[in-house]
């Protein structure tokens, strides 16, 4: 069985602790020590995060109780999630927003 | 209401540690400075290297170190012919109404007069700091630096959202928490932004981002770059590679942006999470927090860190449990149980928070026991400052 931790109770994706094949179920440890188990959809390696619910295109994907991304495409739970399906989100520089002389 | 032991200072300050500190205020007298420091039980010397000419940046951070209330009493130590002179020190320190003495080698006459007069006047402090007891005090009195070095995957995982837990509990009970490292923090401001408690805070947090994208550019470094090996390790976006860091600060709102420049070092008028414009070097950026009051510091890594502070207990937390295991004698607390499901954060952050009242109220971290007294002070370039339009 594969391990993962949800840092904030508000995120909606969990980082795995161990590689996990596809298929193995991965046990996802909150940050009060709730569990929830769920699906690998994907082989996700240590490190790289697991959707811990279903997210459409455009939504926001949560960690840290903060938003890391948004969905480039729909995300079913159980998926690995990285830069194939999550883009920044991030505004434009703030160098950009105003500019100095 | 949570507790700590700590020794009040004549101006209300609480120290969490008795150091008498002897400053050299340019690292000309820095061997007579430290000759007079090994003489003298409870003492410590230290300098900076940024020249002999009045910085005031530099000066900034001495002043603020020496007010620091884990210094109990103060021993200038120059040289005689620098402008960033003892007697500027002094007076910035003077007010806090500790001891505050000065030593001059070429008004003494040469190093071992200098030493000898030196280790009198540090003899006799070392003698009345050793009459005060420590009393308790609220959590109110706490300035808690956060800082992280040595970073791995484990870090934003583990040891840095723990100490966030701690963070928080701290801010909870009328405590202070500072966080620095500016360049960790871009990519985040917008969400750094939307924490702030008013309008002009939000601002300051964009305005210090901006200056250190600025600066970033100007050395030809695209703030928003991901290295390869970040994206290998699991790190989807800049958001997200910059919230693993700042979350070792906690949750809680952002009462300001601490300024740290020639102008001024600022210091937290009230409780609450606050922003330190500093440097991503670990040592100077410690110190600089330091100088802003900060009693205690915690030290989150994941390849493992051997650093310590001249002024303030620094406390090891790491998630990696194979450098917990293989540099014990420099880690102070295991958050690696997070990772195999042994412990949930909120425990580990728990721990850290217990810890951290344990270190202030007088036990020694293991970087102390073994007598680290890392210090440095850092600056930044007046030149390329005043060509980039801040100064």
């Amino acid at each position: 069985m594969g391990k993962a931790v949800q840092v904030d109770g508000r995120d909606n994706v969990a980082t795995v602790t161990s590689d996990v094949s596809e298929g193995k179920v991965v046990e996802v440890l909150s940050p009060e020590g709730d569990i929830l188990r769920l699906r690998a959809l994907d082989d996700i390696s240590f490190g790289h995060k697991i959707a811990l619910t279903d997210l459409d295109q455009g939504e926001e994907v949560v960690k840290y109780g903060e938003t890391i991304g948004i969905a480039s495409r729909p995300i079913r739970a159980g998926s690995w999630v990285h830069t194939h399906n999550v883009e920044s989100a991030r505004v434009p520089t703030s160098s950009l927003r105003r500019e100095r002389p | 209401m949570t507790e700590f032991y700590g020794y009040e200072r004549p101006d209300g300050s609480v120290g969490v540690r008795n150091h008498l500190l002897v400053i050299a205020p340019i690292d000309c007298s820095f061997e007579p400075a430290k000759r007079i420091a090994a003489q003298v039980e409870g003492a410590v010397a230290v300098t900076q290297h940024h020249g002999c000419g009045l910085d005031e940046m530099v000066a900034n951070t001495l002043v603020g170190v020496g007010r620091n209330p884990n210094v109990a009493g103060v021993l200038l130590v120059g040289l005689g012919c620098e402008t960033l002179t003892s007697e500027i020190l002094a007076e910035g320190i003077e007010s806090t109404g500790k001891p505050v003495e000065v030593v001059v080698c070429q008004h003494e006459g040469g190093t071992l007069r200098a030493i000898e007069r030196g280790v009198r006047i540090l003899q006799r402090m070392a003698q009345e700091v050793a009459e005060l007891r420590r009393e308790p005090f609220p959590l109110s009195e706490l300035i808690l630096a956060v800082e992280c070095g040595g970073s791995d995957a484990t870090s934003g995982l583990a040891a840095n959202p723990a100490t966030g837990i701690a963070a928080d509990m701290l801010i909870d009970e009328g405590g202070t928490v500072i966080i620095s490292e500016t360049q960790e923090m871009v990519g985040a401001q917008h969400l750094l932004a939307r924490r702030a408690v008013s309008r002009e805070v939000a601002e300051a947090i964009y305005e210090m981002i901006e200056r250190q994208e600025r600066r970033m550019r100007a050395m030809g470094i695209d703030s928003r770059f991901m290295s390869k090996g970040n994206i290998e390790g699991g790190l989807t976006t800049i958001e997200e590679k910059s919230l693993g860091a700042i979350r070792k600060g906690g949750t809680r709102p952002i009462q300001g942006v601490l300024e740290n420049s020639w102008r001024r070092l600022e210091r937290p008028s009230r409780g609450g999470l606050w922003l330190q414009d500093g440097t991503g070097s670990d040592i100077p950026s410690m110190t600089h927090m330091i100088a802003a009051g900060a009693q205690i510091v915690t030290f989150t890594t994941g390849r493992g860190s051997t650093v310590g502070h001249a002024i303030a207990p620094v406390l090891k937390i790491t998630g990696n449990p194979e450098t917990y295991a293989r540099m014990s004698d420099n880690m102070d607390i295991d958050a690696s149980t997070i990772l195999d499901g042994r412990e949930p954060l909120r425990s580990v952050g728990e721990r850290i928070f217990k810890a951290i009242i344990e270190v202030t109220s007088g036990r020694k971290t293991k970087a102390e026991a073994l007598g680290y007294r890392g210090f440095a002070v850092f600056t930044r370039s007046r030149i390329a400052e005043h060509l980039l339009g801040f100064c």
